[in-house]
């Protein structure tokens, strides 16, 4: 019986298009991988849209522009190469965020004030 | 163990963020399996909007009008971009897009079979919209709020572009069914050859499923290949009315009780011949990829080399 799959997800097991044969592109090496910012509009902050391969910076913002912003999403780009981003670690997200746990004052609604007092 | 937790421990928290709808992002910590299913599903996924842009591709010199013509080109490279929002999302994962690449050119990878079917006629770019996307939406909206957060996100993106690719295909469609005998006829040609093929691309019925879904609990996918199907049925057998054409089912028909169309039994035999390599244009559109990435060869050297020398140039001048 053949095995369940998705559009987008058929098994290994199955074959593809035609029979595999060897192809000569394996010696070639990926141009490296950017990070892409997007300002949307002027007085909007830049935001992380995705990425994208690029042999250098200018061409990694031409292509930003052609995958990123072809219905006027964007007004201005930056890209970032990927391997200068660092990341704080997930595993240790819950000691690492605990300090801001019990200080619930730094929220405004933690003020009990009379309903009379007004515009604060 | 893993930085001292031990992996029954990892991933029960890992379903329990599944379970709460909180999203997996990349430097998570996921089960080996989840992580190759999503390889595995999102570079096919990647394949099918590269391949994809081959049946139409077909089609763009040969546009009735330079409308015509401008609308696919814009569509075909939304196709484009979305196998590079598709592969982004992969190599999140920790492959690599050279990986994939080879994987597709050397037929180890797959893609979606519909894409192995001929656009005949100028109809079919009617019809490849209209029924071919909106198949793939009906999967992508779901994927939309699929666990993995870039997954998620680039379907998220996909979607908002892909409406318009269905919509024009309505049109085109519309425009011909209101045209000479002549048209029409092309229009019903065309719906006829590409129905039965769109019904496919959901994938095998659910009773033919050999093992229990972990697709599913783990939120990778939402909804399952019959109840997908049958929303796309549904929504079909009615657009279809307003084109004044019918569908190739004689089974076809509404059922009140269940409150959905019924329909007739699906080739299986031609699907999974497809899915082998024997379909229409499975070694047609292989070679046309592997073509055009072999003779694109000296374009991607060029930049390299491009790229090098001014980084050398650079630190020379630094110096």
């Amino acid at each position: 019986m053949p095995r369940k799959f998705y559009y987008g997800d058929i098994p290994d097991a199955q074959g593809a298009g035609t029979n595999a044969t060897s192809t000569n592109t394996s010696n070639e090496k990926d141009w490296p991988l950017w990070e892409v910012f997007i300002r949307s509009k002027q007085g909007l902050d830049h935001k992380h849209v995705g990425s994208l391969h690029a042999a250098d910076a200018a061409m990694a913002i031409e292509n930003a522009r052609d995958v990123y912003t072809r219905r006027m999403e964007g007004i201005s780009i930056w890209v970032v190469e990927s391997k200068y981003v660092h990341a704080s670690n997930p595993d240790d997200a819950g000691a690492f965020y605990e300090p801001a746990n019990d200080k619930v004052y730094r929220h405004p609604t933690f003020y009990d004030l009379p309903d009379e007092l007004s515009h604060m | 163990m893993i930085n001292g937790t031990r992996i029954p421990e990892l991933e029960k928290s890992f379903q329990d963020k599944i379970d709460a709808e909180v999203k997996i992002e990349p430097k998570d910590w996921m089960p080996e399996a989840y992580r190759k299913t999503l390889v595995r599903q999102i570079s096919q996924h990647a394949h099918s909007e590269i391949v994809g842009m081959l049946p139409e591709g077909n089609w763009i010199t040969r546009a009735p009008s330079l409308k015509r013509k401008a609308v696919l080109l814009a569509k075909v490279q939304d196709e484009a971009g979305h196998g590079l929002y598709l592969y982004s999302a992969a190599e999140t994962l920790g492959t690599s897009r050279q990986q994939m690449i080879d994987d597709l050119l050397s037929g180890k990878a797959k893609y979606s079979s519909i894409f192995n079917y001929p656009t005949l006629t100028w109809a079919d770019m009617g019809a490849v919209g209209w029924l071919v996307d909106g198949a793939a939406i009906m999967n992508q909206v779901m994927l939309c709020r699929t666990s993995y957060g870039p997954y998620a996100r680039a379907m998220v993106r996909i979607c908002k572009e892909e409406s318009f690719h269905q919509r024009q295909g309505f049109e085109i469609l519309l425009t011909l069914s209101q045209g000479t005998d002549a048209q029409k006829a092309m229009c019903q040609d065309s719906i006829n050859r590409w129905w039965w093929p769109s019904l496919m691309m959901f994938g095998p019925k659910d009773s033919d499923s050999t093992h229990s879904d972990q697709s599913m609990k783990w939120k990778v996918k939402r909804k399952t290949n019959d109840q997908l199907r049958q929303e796309f049925i549904d929504m079909i057998a009615e657009q279809v009315k307003i084109l004044n054409m019918t569908l190739p089912d004689k089974d076809l028909k509404w059922n009140e009780a269940r409150g959905h169309y019924d329909f007739g039994e699906i080739n299986w035999e031609e699907f999974w011949n497809v899915v082998k390599g024997n379909g229409p244009c499975n070694k047609q559109r292989l070679e046309a990829r592997r073509k055009a990435h072999a003779e694109g060869a000296w374009v991607r050297e060029a930049a390299a080399a491009y790229a090098n020398k001014k980084s050398a140039h650079l630190k020379t001048h630094a110096a």
